[in-house]
């Protein structure tokens, strides 16, 4: 027998023959259905767009044409792909950073210690992350009607001109665009946020507090630093939710992502070079070049994780 | 016998392991107030509820003007100065969804996708949880690394692939097509086995052991019952974002009678030049209102959920 005692709990086993066989598989076995379900509609998908890619590939053709690395080469020469790599990126940076300002406000207001009703408004914060992001996109859009709607009554009132929000404005559409996620995000971070400033040894506080520190000297000396890894955790997320953008553009522009396709993101042209023009192979090629630019954002978050640590 | 044995031996223990956590748990309290002090400590000032008040209302707000769009009419929306309350018009808006596609249907659809994801989600995840968690084999730390690696591949990145397997094995088209990728995810099983190692004190399971418990009876008649709370919040979100999922069955639907009730509206949108708000929002209204009848059910426990796992995690 081996020395470890393998595939069950830990007293007893080591001491069974035949059922501990049975029992050392017992885990693998219950571990399996992730494995299984992963392999078949997680891994092999993506290892069969880098072969997709290659090929000119219509979904109702019989034959599909290898043609090697034309598909990349189509999409490096292409300026729609460099318009959605600059449009996922600047609705990122539109939405992350206000996000964590507006999510740390809140989580410091939340963290009051003699805060009423702390249940109620943790509550009230979150209810924009239950609703779909299909409804956001429609409230939001009518919201920020060009004729109709509350803000274009408002500026009316205020005898501003009347803004195309949807139009073909890069600026207006993907404001509207970075309000909709902060909108659906900001209560959520917040509350996590708000556990790690929880979290932070009360110890730390009566140190700042006998050393005559201040409440802003306090939170950015003490609180800040204490809950970094939780802010770096929580751009992480963000790098991966910011990546799959795609009903915002889709539902409050065309599937073009506007005239301009001043909203057009990565994930919304690979919707529509598959789904709407049928070019499988140039989907998958744009797939592939995501999947670089993910494994370079978890590069970047890596080495800063570690600056973080050792700082 | 071997169940009335380990139930005897559950119950107290349990019950003791939670009492002298709320103990530890009273007197960190009480610890905090003493080390604060709680004259020096600050009240609560006016800007804090200020800050709040303005958040909350910012953060209803859009849902009630959901409501108020979707209960007037068309004409009454564009009208200036615009609507601000609500009209008598929600019950048409809806009949008009309904003669346009199978809203009815759809939403049903959602209830059945949502209802099976939660539940396998809960099953199979917290089978694989309980392994990382109690069980030990080889290439535990491995695997469990991997699955968490897992979490940061975008699913959009095998969309063309995922629906070519569906055509192949006949599943586009269909609601399992939307279930079963959804049956067991990564996410699921690190929450789970989170949960597990926090609440599963190892002497219990070690107990359990001796009264001759197989590993699928340890699993079903101690984790199970101790963790079912935790789970429960699990399935939900896990329903939740089930019934908010877009873009994959966006793609893979085609028959109107098979839409989800994100997919039914978004058909709405594409139906007509100009979009009508009226009859969108009151479609929208309708799907978002079960995930609010839920938050308000169970929103306490969301909020802990999330904010446990924040600290786990």
């Amino acid at each position: 027998m081996t020395g470890i005692t393998v595939g069950s709990l830990r007293p007893l086993s080591r001491s069974r023959g035949k059922e501990s066989r049975r029992e050392r598989l017992t885990p693998y076995l219950y571990i399996a259905p992730f494995f299984l379900i992963f392999a078949i509609f997680g891994l092999f998908p993506l290892v069969f767009t880098g072969v997709v890619s290659l090929f000119n590939w219509a979904p109702l053709q019989t034959t599909h044409p290898f043609v090697g690395l034309q598909n990349y080469r189509t999409m490096l020469g292409d300026p729609l792909f460099w318009k959605a790599i600059r449009n996922t990126f600047t609705i990122f940076l539109a939405s992350t950073i206000p996000g964590i300002a507006i999510s740390m406000l809140l989580a410091v207001v939340l963290s009051n210690r003699s805060l009423r009703a702390k249940n109620f408004w943790r509550m009230v914060l979150l209810v924009p992350n239950v609703t779909p992001v299909v409804t956001v996109t429609l409230v939001f859009g009518s919201i920020f009607g060009q004729q109709y709607g509350p803000i274009a009554s408002v500026l009316q009132l205020l005898h501003l001109p009347s803004i195309d929000w949807s139009g073909g404005n890069a600026v207006a559409a993907q404001f509207v665009i970075a309000v909709m996620i902060l909108w659906r995000w900001s209560g959520y971070n917040a509350l996590i946020y708000l556990a790690a400033i929880q979290a932070v040894p009360d110890s730390l506080y009566e140190s700042a507090e006998l050393d005559g520190a201040g409440r802003w000297r306090t939170f950015s000396s003490v609180t800040l630093p204490m809950i970094r890894p939780t802010i770096l955790f929580s751009v992480v997320t963000s790098t991966i939710g910011g990546l799959q953008i795609f009903t915002e553009p889709l539902l409050f522009t065309t599937p073009q992502g506007g005239a301009n396709n001043q909203a057009l993101t990565l994930t919304l042209l690979i919707y529509g070079q598959a789904f709407n023009s049928f070019k499988f192979g140039y989907a998958s090629a744009i797939a592939v070049a995501l999947l670089g630019v993910v494994l370079v954002l978890a590069a970047v978050n890596f080495g800063i994780a570690r600056l973080i640590r050792s700082a | 016998m071997t169940t009335a044995k380990v139930t005897e031996s559950r119950r107290p223990v349990s019950r003791s392991a939670q009492r002298s956590n709320r103990v530890a748990r009273d007197l960190r309290r009480h610890h905090r107030t003493l080390g604060r002090g709680r004259g020096s400590r600050p009240r609560v000032s006016v800007i804090t509820y200020v800050v709040l008040v303005v958040a909350a209302l910012l953060a209803v707000a859009p849902l009630y003007w959901m409501f108020v769009v979707g209960s007037n009419t068309s004409a009454a929306i564009s009208s200036s100065p615009p609507v601000l309350l609500p009209g008598p018009n929600f019950l048409s808006n809806v009949l008009k969804v309904q003669a346009d596609v199978p809203f009815v249907h759809s939403l049903l659809n959602s209830a059945i996708v949502a209802l099976s994801v939660a539940v396998l989600q809960i099953f199979f995840c917290s089978l694989a949880g309980f392994a990382f968690a109690k069980l030990r084999f080889r290439g535990r730390n491995g695997l469990f690394v991997f699955i968490i690696a897992t979490m940061a591949i975008p699913s959009q990145l095998g969309l063309v692939p995922l629906y070519l397997i569906m055509s192949k094995i006949g599943w586009i088209d269909s609601l399992q097509a939307l279930i079963a990728p959804g049956a067991v995810t990564a996410f699921g099983v690190f929450w789970m086995r989170q949960v597990i190692v926090g609440s599963m004190p190892d002497e219990l399971i070690e107990a359990a052991r001796i009264d001759g418990c197989s590993t699928f009876r340890t699993f079903r008649s101690i984790v199970f019952p101790t963790i079912r709370g935790a789970a429960a919040v699990f399935g939900l979100f896990a329903a939740m974002s089930a019934w908010n999922d877009f873009l994959w069955p966006l793609v893979e639907l085609s028959t109107p009678s098979h839409f989800t009730v994100q997919v039914a509206i978004q058909q709405l949108r594409t139906n007509y030049q100009s979009i009508d708000y009226a009859t969108t929002l009151a479609a929208s209204f309708l799907a978002t209102l079960p995930l609010l009848i839920l938050f308000v059910v169970a929103g306490k426990q969301l909020v802990a959920g999330i904010m446990e796992g924040a600290v786990k995690g």
